[in-house]
């Protein structure tokens, strides 16, 4: 058998594996690799930052499905990517990310461009391998793959000393990856199926709450099936957009701190809460003891430790949310029908919380809102455009005024909420499918943090759109000032930006700058279907607040609903 | 309230780290912790004690199930088992103190491990009931030193 580098046996190994796609950035510890990627057959996108490349492979894997594969040399390199790797790990993204390490012999010793790169990232990974021989190349890296990809996915990243990538190893290939300490459990408790399928076809108000595990599973046709035979209206966290039709009769809007007046009643008054894939974040539950106070919990996850983790619930099934809802959907299938007359009751009351509050906003000829773009967008990409977005406003908007009607479609940081995220995954998404239309929603703020990924998209002809609801604040930030600081907008307001119109033709891509509500479909129509990258800068409304808005810790009956009309008589209603 | 968990895991370059960072990452308490190899070279024994109410323990348990690294977590305390700690301590032996120190050790089976000038160094080991019962006898003697290993613990076999 003939020996290989270990650089060589890296870059066989990640063809094996799939690897079509890396984003990355070099460095003097990645040399050997690089060399070896000069010939490989890998399309290799070179980022402008390395936080860049994290997300555009995020953002490569959200909208596939594939794992995301991300390269860093050491030291900065690597720190620089510890912010992507941590958003991978809070919303379960397939990942692998390599960096470069100083040569073996001096780790340890404060090298040039030595970091601790295992210790820094090991509690936002998954988990991490610094790899010493480089006969151990071929099997960490298969193991990297097969840990990333399996389970409750997540980010794995491998330390490569620069030695071990020039030694030689034989190169052995393995089949099978088996890790002893490592077994996924897929397949539900048959019992606790039972008892779920019990209680589902014994409750008179049940509701399916829905989360970012349904679609990383694949399980959107199961979720939609289990709601429609059941009639069991469906509220979606924001990372489980997608997971279920937007534009559904039994979709009741997103839950949560910005979600509609509709899914938070239908919470707060079941009887039965189906969580699915979803991880009761403070975000969704509000105050903690008045999430679904009357309901019992059934919760359907692959990971146990997200069970009971912050809400006690009564029927925890561990696995696979797409065995387990076919399992459940096979178990309720041979059971008889549910009290047909109790449901149309249940969702008869959920229509009437659906046109209590509309969601919508106040409309204006002269000023762009932001809810109008976001809208427009909708209409002429039809619903099926994939939309990342940074975070604050632009985040919500993206989430509350364009319907998802198809999985891995809206692509967004919900668990870290990283600014900056929107723009790289936008270009990592559009590469892994390139025959759909992508657009960043994104921020004033938000945009700025990694905007010379414009480069990346330029070099590589990615026509990613951007538009940036430019209001010249921090919004989010400065909405909670509004209304919980008195309005005192403390280093909130960003007056002092760029051209980004200037900014985006000196990068050699499109540039438009919006000012009039009447121009915003023209531009539109244009920039979304040319076949370039191009920054679409609206200048909207300065002072326009997310509404819906539960305020932290509060309940659904503290819900700020922009049209207060409506909201009195709901009110009255409760009482 | 006191929990003994034991694991097994990895015997592997990190995996300590992992589990100790665990702790720290969630703010879990950790009151003593003690690892080493099995008689399988490739796995390590490690016990915990550590504290908090049923869910903080529910948790820790999941969230260690969930280490890659980490192959099987036991609750012990819920079970009959066995549990040791090894303690070092020196006191001092003049005027006459000495005569007191042997006569506590004698009681409690303790060895002696060193004798000094002006010291006695005695190696007690047992549970932590025990442990502190004789530390408790010891103490008006004048504790100079006092070095205590985590909780080393095993489930015992089922009867009959």
């Amino acid at each position: 058998m003939s020996e290989k580098t270990g650089a060589e046996i890296l870059v066989e190994t990640l063809l094996e594996e799939g690897a079509e796609v890396m984003f990355g950035f070099p460095g003097g510890v990645l040399l050997h690799i690089f060399d070896v990627l000069f010939d490989a057959d890998i399309d290799f996108i070179l980022t402008r930052h390395e936080q860049g490349a994290a997300h555009a492979a995020d953002g490569y894997a959200r909208a596939t499905g594939k794992v995301g594969v991300c390269i860093a040399t050491s030291g900065p390199g690597a720190s620089n990517l510890t912010t992507g790797i941590a958003t991978a790990y809070m919303d379960s993204v397939p990942m692998v990310a390599l960096t470069g390490q100083v040569p073996t012999e001096l780790i340890g010793g404060d090298a040039f461009q030595e970091t601790d790169t295992v210790g820094i990232t090991r509690s936002i990974s998954k988990y991490n391998y610094l790899v010493k021989d480089p006969r151990d190349i071929h099997r960490v890296i298969k193991e990297a793959f097969y840990i990333a990809r399996t389970g409750r996915p997540g980010p794995v990243v491998v330390d490569l000393p620069k030695d071990v990538t020039s030694g030689k190893a034989k190169y052995e290939k393995i089949d099978k990856v088996e890790i002893r300490s490592y077994k996924p459990v897929l397949k539900g408790n048959p019992r606790q199926v039972k008892r779920a399928a019990q209680a589902i076809l014994k409750a008179e108000r049940p509701v399916i709450y829905a989360g970012g595990g349904v679609i990383i599973s694949g399980a959107h046709k199961e979720l939609r099936r289990l709601a429609e035979s059941q009639k069991i209206p469906v509220t979606l966290t924001l990372m489980g957009l997608g997971a279920f039709p937007g534009t559904h009769p039994l979709f009741m809007g997103m839950l949560g701190m910005h979600g509609t007046w509709c899914a938070n009643m239908a919470i707060r008054n079941c009887d039965l809460l189906i969580a699915i894939g979803a991880r009761f974040d403070d975000r969704v539950t509000g105050k903690i003891e008045e999430f679904a106070p009357n309901a019992e919990i059934i919760h359907i996850d692959i990971d146990p430790s997200a069970i009971s983790k912050n809400v006690v619930v009564d029927i925890p099934i561990v696995g696979d949310v797409r065995t387990v809802l076919n399992q459940l959907l096979k178990e309720l299938e041979e059971k008889s029908k549910p009290d047909m007359k109790q449901r149309k009751k249940w969702l008869k009351q959920i229509e009437e919380w659906k046109e209590e509050y509309l969601l919508t906003y106040e409309k204006s000829n002269k000023v762009i809102k932001p809810q109008y773009v976001v809208e427009k967008i909708y209409e002429l990409t039809k619903g099926e455009a994939i939309i990342t977005t940074e975070v604050g406003q632009n985040q919500m908007w993206a989430a509350l005024f364009y319907k998802y009607d198809r999985p891995r479609n809206f692509l967004s940081s919900g668990g870290l909420g990283t600014m900056g995220y929107g723009f790289p995954a936008a270009i990592g998404a559009k590469i892994g499918r390139p025959d759909e239309i992508v657009v960043d929603i994104a921020g004033d703020g938000s945009i700025q943090m990694n905007i010379q990924e414009l480069a990346t998209a330029v070099q590589y002809q990615v026509p990613v759109k951007v538009a940036i609801l430019n209001n010249q604040f921090l919004g989010m930030v400065r909405q909670w000032q509004e209304l919980f600081y008195n309005r005192r907008y403390s280093h909130t307001c960003v007056a002092c930006q760029p051209d980004f119109k200037k900014l985006a033709e000196a990068y050699g891509a499109k540039g438009y700058v919006i000012t009039d509500p009447a121009d915003v479909e023209p531009v539109l129509k244009e920039a979304l279907f040319n076949d370039q990258p191009c920054l679409m800068d609206f200048r909207v409304a300065r002072e326009e607040n997310v509404f819906p808005m539960i305020p932290p810790g509060k309940t659904v009956f503290d819900i700020i609903y922009p049209l207060k009309k409506k909201k009195k008589n709901a009110r009255e209603k409760k009482k | 309230m006191k929990h003994t968990i034991s694991l097994l895991v990895e015997n592997r370059f990190g995996a300590l780290s992992r589990i100790s960072g665990l702790f720290s990452a969630r703010g879990y308490n950790i009151e003593s912790l003690s690892v080493a190899p099995t008689q399988d070279p490739t796995l390590s024994r490690m016990t915990i004690v550590t504290n908090g109410d049923e869910r903080v323990l529910e948790q820790i348990i999941k969230q260690l199930n969930k280490l890659i690294d980490v192959l099987k977590v036991w609750n012990i305390s819920e079970r009959e088992y066995i549990s040791r700690e090894l303690v070092l301590v020196r006191v001092a032996s003049g005027g006459g103190k000495q005569d007191q120190a042997l006569r506590i050790a004698q009681i409690f089976g303790v060895r002696v491990a060193d004798v000094g000038s002006e010291s006695l160094t005695l190696e007690m080991m047992g549970d932590e009931k025990e442990v502190e019962n004789f530390l408790r006898l010891l103490k008006p003697l004048g504790i100079k030193e006092l070095v205590r290993s985590g909780t080393v613990a095993m489930v015992k076999e089922k009867a009959g």
